[in-house]
């Protein structure tokens, strides 16, 4: 038993921070820690900073221009990244379909998609859920017919996240309605230009423009386009949505987000005396506090086990209930801790280049709203009691 | 035992509910949030036609005499309606501070304007630094000539943005948090040196700060003893967490029943989620908080108006505690049971969440009113 970090893994965390001392835009970061939004011009830019580092393709083997970092060592860039406030990466085209097509795509595919990946050329996002297909993804109707060399694709995709950016969709499409739900399914790759696409935005409860529906009106996309084997693509989808989940406890993230809550904490006045000295409150960060530790070390196990060569299994699905029900109770309590100034929703106040009055404290102005938009956490990526039924079955036999 | 309301009452309710049920979709209530005012002056010219906005008010007073059972029929409706118009602020809690505090001539002056709807009030009592206290005043009022000159600044004065007649707490004397020596002023929104910041709120209404600077009030502008608010104050916001609590009852209504519609029509794996175990217990538990809230909210319409005493304090606490957490309850419940959809500005489910979250920071969120409840329940 040896928690701590052995001389190699703390030089590398030296390094990461040399780094990000070094290279992390202020402007950038000081969005990120205050939970601001970010523009797609802030997230192209610091993408293109990583990738000069050669730090942008974590889940990449190094032949492709990825790097090759242990478990641990992607947990302590995670944790440092958190720490300073880089923004999280769009994981649809570094996290999600890249790995998809280095595994299973063909040599063309990866000659072509991956480096415009790194360079920053493309930008994805994912065509999964559709209106009647959430949960059960499976059940998805979007349809894809050949003829020749093309598929000719109808259909409404849902929920597409940061679609309205982006260039590039990956898909899955039915190819066959003759089978099984699962064993109908192809995974297709396609260009949003493509004639007979249309974007329309969902503004979220928060009045956030982040998700979109994704119309598909014989849409032709040629066949190269199909990833490995038609009608294989469930398995496929399956291999992506352990790397989506992965990510999604978001154990650096709730630790940032905590430290934000104890700064504003130590700011606001309540009963004469800051509020981070006041009893229940205190005793609510407090319990927050230590169930993240908790968190932490549950997470710690897991990496220790993937790098002794384990696969995470049904664990990962533990940890993205509880991580992001740690992230949510936070971001309660960040809102809490404003007061009455939870009410107020000044929106100029997010956007960029805003210098006017803050209302009560720059910290507070996107609480509330960061409170109702991450409500997401336990309804995406498999929402939490899909996991707990993952869990279930897999860990309990029941 | 009876809690069934009277005929009267029972009338009353209907009255408010057809109404809003008429007149305030929620297509029409987002484009009533937009506007300038952030309300529909025609459907509070209505509330104001049928008698609504004289509810609370005396028969002297030009009103109906009702008290704290007659304004809960009328917020449960108002709630259920995720109405925006200010009858808490500028009826229930504005009416409620000239009633109590003013004399004969500034009952006259103002209160028929309030009981008729002509006259909107807001009540301008928190402060950038006050949290939830209401005994945190640092505004202060200095006496000049006949009169007073106050200065400071007041927090999250919703409904403050178009009102009227403004309603604002200020020290004549004592320390910051002191009970005594809080008075209260009356106050135009056009006088010199009151500026307002108006900004919409998370939950689809508006509000304002305001900065006081150098604000010359006459004599008359007082309203009761100088020095002597902080009683009021504390006796007329028990009457509006009242309120608050039956709007939340109606609003958690209307969450509940939108959900549990969800439950039944939407399918996934062949079947309704309904089906699913998990969620039907889920809504049993958003349907017991429901019940339980609406317990409380019935107690404190109770002891709205009664005299002030620990018992009214500990009893609304209470309620404003419960109102407080099974709203929380609800709403991120009522979220997670509808997936994705519960996210988006256009399914009204939302909204219903907003506004359940933002009840609970007004007039003092669930941990506060535990620790008020702590402390009267050692006292006794
Ligand atoms: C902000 C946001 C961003 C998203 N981004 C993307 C994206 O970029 N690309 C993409 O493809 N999708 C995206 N999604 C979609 C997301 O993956 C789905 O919302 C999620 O899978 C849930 O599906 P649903 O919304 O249809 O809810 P439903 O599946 O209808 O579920 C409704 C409720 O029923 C529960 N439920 C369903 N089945 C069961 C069961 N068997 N047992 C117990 N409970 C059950 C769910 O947990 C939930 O509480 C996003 C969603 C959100 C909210």
């Amino acid at each position: 038993m040896n928690m701590n970090y052995t001389a190699e893994e703390l030089a590398f965390r030296d390094e990461v921070r040399a780094f990000l001392d070094e290279k992390l835009p202020a402007d950038i970061a000081a969005k990120v820690k205050s939970f601001r939004p970010l523009t797609k011009a802030d997230h192209q830019r610091w993408q293109k900073i990583l990738s000069a580092q050669g730090w942008y393709a974590t889940h990449w083997p190094e032949e492709y221009g990825g790097v090759k970092w242990s478990p641990v060592q992607k947990h302590i860039w995670d944790e440092e990244s958190s720490r300073y406030g880089v923004p999280r990466s769009v994981p649809f085209g570094v996290n999600m379909v890249a790995p998809v097509i280095i595994k299973f795509g063909n040599e063309e595919q990866k000659q072509t998609y991956l480096p415009r990946i790194l360079s920053g050329e493309d930008w994805w996002c994912q065509g999964y859920s559709e209106p009647g297909a959430g949960s059960d993804l499976a059940s998805l109707k979007t349809r894809a017919v050949r003829e020749g060399d093309h598929y000719i694709v109808n259909g409404q995709k849902t929920w597409t996240t940061l679609g309205q950016h982006a260039n590039m969709i990956f898909c899955l499409v039915r190819t066959n309605t003759e089978v099984k739900a699962q064993e109908g399914i192809s995974f297709l790759l396609i260009d949003m230009n493509t004639p007979g696409i249309s974007v329309r935005p969902i503004i979220t409860l928060d009045g956030e423009h982040e998700v979109n529906e994704v119309f598909f009106e014989d849409v032709k996309v040629p066949v190269e386009n199909l990833v490995g084997e038609e009608d294989k693509g469930w398995t496929y989808a399956k291999y992506l949505l352990t790397y989506e989940r992965t990510g999604l406890a978001g154990i650096g993230l709730s630790k940032a987000a905590l430290s934000h809550l104890k700064q504003l904490a130590s700011r606001r006045i309540k009963n004469g005396r800051p509020l981070i000295e006041d009893p229940t409150f205190s005793q609510r960060i407090a319990k927050i506090e230590i169930d993240l530790t908790a968190a932490a070390i549950s997470n710690l196990r897991i990496i220790a086990s993937v790098e002794g060569g384990g696969v995470p299994g049904a664990e990962s699905s533990m940890l993205k209930v509880r991580g992001t029900e740690i992230r949510q109770a936070i971001n309660d309590l960040a809102r809490r801790a404003i007061g009455p100034y939870a009410l107020p929703f000044v929106e100029e106040e997010l956007a960029d280049g805003f210098d006017g009055d803050y209302l009560l404290d720059e910290l507070a102005a996107p609480l509330s709203a960061n409170y109702f938009n991450n409500r997401k956490l336990s309804i995406f990526g498999g929402s939490n009691e899909i996991q707990k039924n993952i869990v279930s079955k897999m860990i309990l036999g029941l | 035992m009876d809690f069934q309301l009277n005929e009267e009452q029972q009338m009353l309710q209907d009255t408010v509910g057809r109404l809003v049920r008429g007149e305030y979709s929620f297509e029409k209530r987002l484009e009533f949030s937009e506007t300038e005012a952030g309300y529909s002056e025609a459907f509070w010219a209505q509330l104001s036609e049928l008698g609504l906005t004289a509810v609370p008010f005396s028969e002297e007073l030009g009103g109906f005499g009702g008290g704290g059972v007659e304004v809960q029929s009328v917020m449960t409706e108002l709630g259920r309606g995720l109405c925006l118009e200010p009858y808490l602020q500028s009826v229930v809690f504005g009416g409620g501070l000239v009633a109590q505090a003013g004399n004969e001539s500034q009952r006259e002056q103002w209160l028929t304007g309030i009981a008729s709807g002509e006259l909107k009030a807001a009540v301008a009592l928190q402060e950038p630094q006050s949290f939830y206290d209401l005994n945190d005043v640092e505004t202060r009022a200095e006496k000049s000539g006949d009169g007073y000159q106050l200065n400071g600044r007041k927090a999250v004065v919703i409904g403050g943005h178009c009102a009227d007649l403004i309603l604002v707490s200020a020290r004549t004397s004592g320390d910051s948090r002191d009970a005594d020596g809080i008075s209260l002023f009356a106050l135009s929104p056009d006088t010199a040196g009151v500026e307002r910041r108006s900004y919409p709120t998370i939950d689809g209404a508006k509000g304002c700060d305001i900065v006081l600077n150098n604000v010359q009030v006459g004599a008359d502008a007082l309203l009761g003893g100088e020095g002597q608010a902080g009683a009021v104050i504390e006796y007329q916001s028990g009457r509006a967490i009242a309120a608050l609590c039956a709007e939340a009852v109606g609003v958690m209504e209307v969450a509940n029943e939108l959900t549990l519609d969800y439950l039944k029509q939407r399918k996934q794996f062949g079947v309704p989620i309904g089906k699913f175990q998990v969620l039907q217990h889920r809504m049993v538990d958003m349907m017991s908080e429901l019940e339980q809230a609406r317990s409380m909210a019935i107690l404190a319409a109770s002891v709205a108006d009664a005299e002030q005493s620990d018992e009214r304090r500990r009893i609304l606490a209470a309620a404003k505690n419960v109102i407080g957490r099974s709203g929380q309850f609800i709403s991120e419940n009522g979220i997670q049971s509808h997936g994705g959809i519960g996210m988006t500005w256009e399914y009204n489910f939302a909204h219903y969440a907003k506004r359940l979250i933002t009840i609970n920071h007004q007039l003092g969120d669930d941990d506060v009113q535990l620790e008020r409840y702590a402390r009267l329940m050692q006292a006794s």
